[in-house]
């Protein structure tokens, strides 16, 4: 099964994307975008991926042994930074459009006036 | 865009990502056959030149510490961003003065839920401490440590009063924070310009690898970032909860 970690990854992607098309509401678009996020964490730590690898701390192992790639370990965690930038922004943007326009729903948004 | 319209685009667009899809994946190394050479340069020579033995840690806050920084600086945009959209506005006032205090504690908390969670708030502080001081050994450092720190006034939430969150974490010593964070990392960068003649490069010593104390400036960039994390995190969820919580359209007082 070696290709299964690219599948969740394809599959978090596909799912999130999906959520972000059909949804009625803009909380769950957010939160539906934060899933789309989270699958590119899985295909970058599948990517980094060595067979039998151990995590990339030197502390108390042979100096031989195979250890996974940090770089893309190092990219995962700016990946969590700005989602988390993200979503809180975007969210911002549902509270004052639920503010402005009573409804979450996309389809209630109007052009701002006045 | 209505949603006929978004789900007509995706029926035109599917196909098209499906094609993109398959042709990106087909070309990506076989699971566990990663064959990049970086990675495996930074595990050979980082112990040896940097002394530190989290591989992560290594190369977010000393080979890449200069990514780091604009990384900072897209939080600190953020939440100057989010505290900008979750302002007070003109027709809104905030409740909350000293004599509701009861008012805004959520229902449904529990005696023994008040009282562990106020216990759990310097639990998780010291945990969060711990992650940030011991990046550049185990996993962990600024960013994960930070918003652990972030969780331990959170916790005050869970006791069910939120006015005591916000006298133990008061918006303006959250804004200096995260401010102070940001600048000390910009900061430390300038002290390699000034002490090793190139910006963000270690001039610390580097220590014995294994000890607390080695890394160089690791551990400097660590606590910078925490200290950012830890405002910019307490900061947008005080925004949130406020929004939620005290702040009312003026026709809508009681």
């Amino acid at each position: 099964m070696s290709f299964l970690p690219y599948a969740v990854a394809v599959w978090l992607f596909v799912a999130g994307l999906w959520g972000v098309v059909a949804s009625r509401n803009l909380v769950r678009t957010v939160l539906c975008l934060s899933v789309v996020q989270s699958s590119t964490y899985v295909l970058l730590l599948g990517v980094g991926y060595r067979s039998a690898g151990r995590a990339p701390i030197v502390a108390d192992v042979p100096v031989v042994s195979k250890l996974v790639d940090p770089t893309v370990q190092v990219l995962v965690l700016t990946d969590i930074v700005i989602e988390a930038t993200v979503i809180a922004l975007l969210l911002a943007l549902v509270v004052q459009a639920h503010k402005r326009f009573g409804s979450v729903d996309p389809a209630d948004l109007r052009p701002l006036r006045d | 865009m209505s949603r006929r319209a978004r789900l007509g685009l995706f029926a035109c667009a599917g196909p098209a990502l499906a094609v993109v899809l398959v042709l990106g994946f087909r070309g990506l190394p076989a699971f566990g056959h990663y064959h990049g050479v970086y990675g495996l340069v930074v595990n050979g020579v980082e112990l040896s030149l940097r002394h530190a033995t989290d591989m992560v840690t290594a190369l977010n806050f000393d080979l890449r510490a200069f990514d780091t920084l604009g990384e900072e600086f897209i939080l600190f945009a953020a939440v100057t961003g989010v505290a900008l959209l979750l302002r007070e506005l003109r027709d809104e006032s905030q409740r909350g003065s000293a004599a509701d205090d009861g008012a805004h504690s959520f229902s449904g908390a529990s005696d023994g839920l008040r009282g562990a969670s106020l216990l759990l708030v310097p639990l998780i502080v010291a945990l969060g401490v711990y992650i940030v001081l011991h990046g550049a050994l185990t996993p962990g450092g600024g960013f994960q440590g930070g918003l652990v720190l972030a969780a331990g006034p959170l916790a005050a939430l869970l006791a069910g009063r939120y006015l005591a969150l916000k006298r133990l974490a008061p918006h303006a010593a959250l804004e200096v924070l995260d401010a102070l964070g940001a600048a000390a990392y910009a900061l430390l960068g300038l002290g390699g310009l000034v002490f090793a003649s190139i910006y963000v490069k270690n001039f610390l010593p580097l220590g014995i690898p294994g000890h607390l104390l080695s890394g160089g400036f690791m551990a400097l960039n660590s606590i910078a970032v925490g200290l950012e994390v830890t405002g910019a995190f307490l900061l947008t969820w005080t925004e949130f909860l406020d929004q939620a919580l005290l702040i009312r359209r003026r026709s809508e007082r009681s």
